[in-house]
């Protein structure tokens, strides 16, 4: 028999589900504790920001608001590897990420909360980062685009995209993935497989034992890693990161994971999911096993999680009144931004809709 | 000066933006040394190297998509969809990003970028090869729809859609690629986007329309003046947004509208036009506004094509039943 191609799929995984390490060889960035205290800080953080997003949403406060419980090590991983100069083009529930790279609890609550101005990430580096897109895998084409013009300009910078489990089914992110391979463009696009895409189960969106082999058709350097051990995570990334930062090509990534809450809140998870599987998820969660590695290693203990805890509590609450406190926009707004100057006959119907308000309608 | 066709014009002003502008790039399928298969992008490649035109995966998703990443980042490319046929699966990254990014970011991030593509029928082409679809992007807000109907227009009116900080979408009339030459200067001029021409002046009806059918209006009308009748040709050439001023003026002038167009009847643009007619110039109107289309059908396969164009015969009859009418 003559094998025309052979390939195998990498798992990576430092820290099992009780935060014991499984291999010695931890990655430079994980023997700095302090470092990995920030972490673990910012993937709490974004769990009570994810809290009071949902209350917020409960308490009508907030529109339709998809969840990342459960995801913090993936989220924070991909965001804590990535330079600041680099592109990142998420979908829409990558805050772990986002928060790391400056978007601002705020900016969500005003996006879910239905204001444009959400997606007006106001700090550097997630200013220059693109918004959230709700099209499945669209995003990942911006993504390979962004590393193209890289590559065009000679500029050493990297396009990251991020899709889930059901977005790899989509065209986009093949198409992403296939250019990146053709073109040797600087993009990594990681698939946060969370075994569910709304109702879909994982098992019924593909019949590839892993999502990553995906990457192995392009031409792309293509792992798996527990996306639950945020070490597994960033050291994936960091490595996929300086390979497409030094001309070697793109990678993909499929950080395995487990959605614990509903899609969004206006989902009921209950209604196609059994309550065990979600017991089960809960056992492997990402917070619980830093948690008990940072414990050990004398760095984290109950005292400094009630008080970063607090901590956060306070900065989302802030968060939440500067949300609640941002006026509507004007209804001109509608149409400011449609072009890059109001077209003759679009002012028209600006004006006739500001005819309206000055008559109180 | 050289004489050139209306597809060479295409070609000369995307070398010119190209030399001039180093952010300007083309991407598509077989643009590179192939040069296009209607060769719009003929030399391209040699002069400004692979990446700048650059053959794309067979896809035009990763066309559309692509592009809208290269806009963000401050490239302005101008993508080829291989023909008109071919640019459905590009719809979810036109409509939902490249048309939408400035005002979903309230201006944050934007795409600059040219969305060409051979346009219409009448070449005797294989099924999928001859769409006239149009229509389908005059309804998405954020861009321009922009069509060109002679080498000297193609010229300016490309400069200026590469160069409009906005995505627009510029459809070539492939009937009419080669059917003429005409002297065209590359000084780098373009024209403007928000303005329909006025090709003929005329005082008893107006023959409004765009493209390829141009020719047709333009031959209507010679027709006319031969019968006495002195119609005005309006290109409108930048479909959305529309300038409807200058449309309303010729039919105040007239009282007779022509509106002639390849897209199916219904729900095409010039459904567009006729409802403003009727909601801003109804008192001006002389007459009820006609409609020359192709039908409510496919276009059919190459044998039957050109009894479904609008033909000069149909133009000038709908013409001579708005002057019976009054």
């Amino acid at each position: 028999m003559t094998i025309a191609a052979k390939f195998e799929i990498e798992y990576l995984q430092y820290l099992d589900a009780e935060g014991k390490q499984v291999r010695d060889d931890l990655p430079e960035f994980a023997k700095d504790l302090g470092h990995m205290v920030e972490l673990y800080k910012l993937m709490l953080s974004t769990r009570v920001f994810d809290a009071k997003s949902i209350a917020l949403q409960r308490t009508g406060k907030l529109g339709t608001y998809a969840s990342c419980l459960g995801h913090e090590a993936a989220h924070v991983g991909i965001g804590s590897a990535m330079r600041p100069e680099d592109v990142y083009a998420p979908s829409y529930r990558e805050y772990g990420a986002q928060l790391y790279r400056g978007v601002q609890p705020r900016e969500v609550y005003m996006y879910w909360g239905g204001d444009e101005r959400g997606n007006d990430y106001q700090k550097e580096p997630a200013r220059h980062d693109f918004a959230w897109s709700v099209p499945i895998a669209t995003q990942c084409l911006h993504a390979a685009g962004s590393a193209l013009a890289f590559k065009i300009r000679g500029e050493k910078r990297v396009a990251v995209c991020t899709i889930g489990d059901g977005g790899s089914s989509k065209g986009d992110f093949y198409g992403a993935i296939n250019i990146a391979g053709a073109q040797n463009l600087p993009l990594v696009a990681v698939i946060v497989n969370n075994q569910w895409a709304i109702s879909v189960p994982r098992k019924i969106q593909s019949g590839a034992p892993t999502l990553a082999q995906k990457g192995i058709a392009a031409g792309l350097f293509s792992i798996q890693v527990d996306g639950n051990d945020i070490i597994a995570v960033r050291k994936a990334m960091e490595d996929a990161l300086e390979r497409a930062r030094s001309g070697k090509g793109g990678s993909v990534i499929e950080a395995v994971t487990y959605r614990l809450g509903d899609h969004t809140t206006a989902d009921d998870a209950r209604r196609y999911r059994g309550e065990q599987e979600v017991k089960d998820g809960w056992e492997k969660e990402p917070m619980k096993r830093l948690r008990n590695w940072l414990v050990a290693k004398g760095v984290w203990d109950d005292a400094k999680e009630e008080a970063w805890k607090a901590e956060c509590d306070e900065w989302m609450d802030n968060e939440v009144n500067a949300y609640l406190e941002t006026k509507t926009q004007p209804v001109s707004a509608m149409f400011d931004y449609i072009f890059a100057e109001v077209p003759a006959d679009l002012a028209k119907q600006r004006d006739y809709v500001l005819s309206l308000e000055t008559k109180g309608h | 000066m050289a004489q050139i066709t209306l597809i060479e014009a295409v070609t000369q002003a995307l070398a010119y933006e190209m030399a001039h502008d180093d952010s300007v790039m083309v991407l598509g399928e077989d643009v590179g040394l192939n040069g296009g298969v209607f060769r719009a992008t003929q030399g391209l490649q040699e002069k400004f190297g692979e990446l700048r035109v650059l053959d794309t995966p067979l896809d035009e998703t990763t066309i559309a998509g692509v592009t809208v990443g290269l806009a963000v980042q401050g490239m302005k490319p101008v993508a080829e969809a291989q023909f008109e046929g071919f640019i459905y699966p590009m719809m979810e990254q036109i409509a939902c990003h490249a048309a939408r990014m400035r005002n979903r970011t309230r201006g944050r991030l934007t795409v600059p970028a040219v969305f060409r593509a051979p346009w219409g029928g009448g070449i005797r082409a294989p099924e999928h090869h001859s769409e006239a679809n149009e229509h389908l992007f005059t309804n998405i807000p954020g861009l321009r729809v922009v069509m060109p109907s002679s080498p000297a227009r193609a010229y300016g009116l490309l400069l200026a859609a590469i160069r409009d900080p906005d995505p627009v979408m510029f459809f070539e009339p492939k009937r009419i690629y080669r059917q003429y030459k005409e002297e065209v200067p590359d000084d780098g001029e373009a024209l403007p986007l928000d303005v329909c021409f006025v090709l003929r002046d005329g005082t008893d009806v107006t023959l409004v329309t765009w493209g390829a059918q141009v020719k047709e209006a333009l031959e209507a009308a010679d027709e006319l003046a031969a019968q006495g009748i002195s119609a005005e040709v309006i290109d409108v050439a930048t479909l959305t947004p529309l300038d409807f001023d200058t449309i309303a003026e010729s039919v105040q002038k007239t009282g007779r509208c022509v509106i002639v167009h390849e897209a199916p009847k219904t729900a095409g643009f010039g459904a567009e036009i006729a409802a403003r007619l009727a909601e801003e110039c109804m008192y001006d109107l002389l007459a009820p506004v006609e409609r020359v289309t192709g039908f409510d059908t496919h276009i059919p396969l190459f044998r039957l094509e050109m009894k479904y164009m609008p033909s000069v015969e149909r133009v000038v009859d709908a013409a001579k039943r708005t002057l019976a009418a009054s």
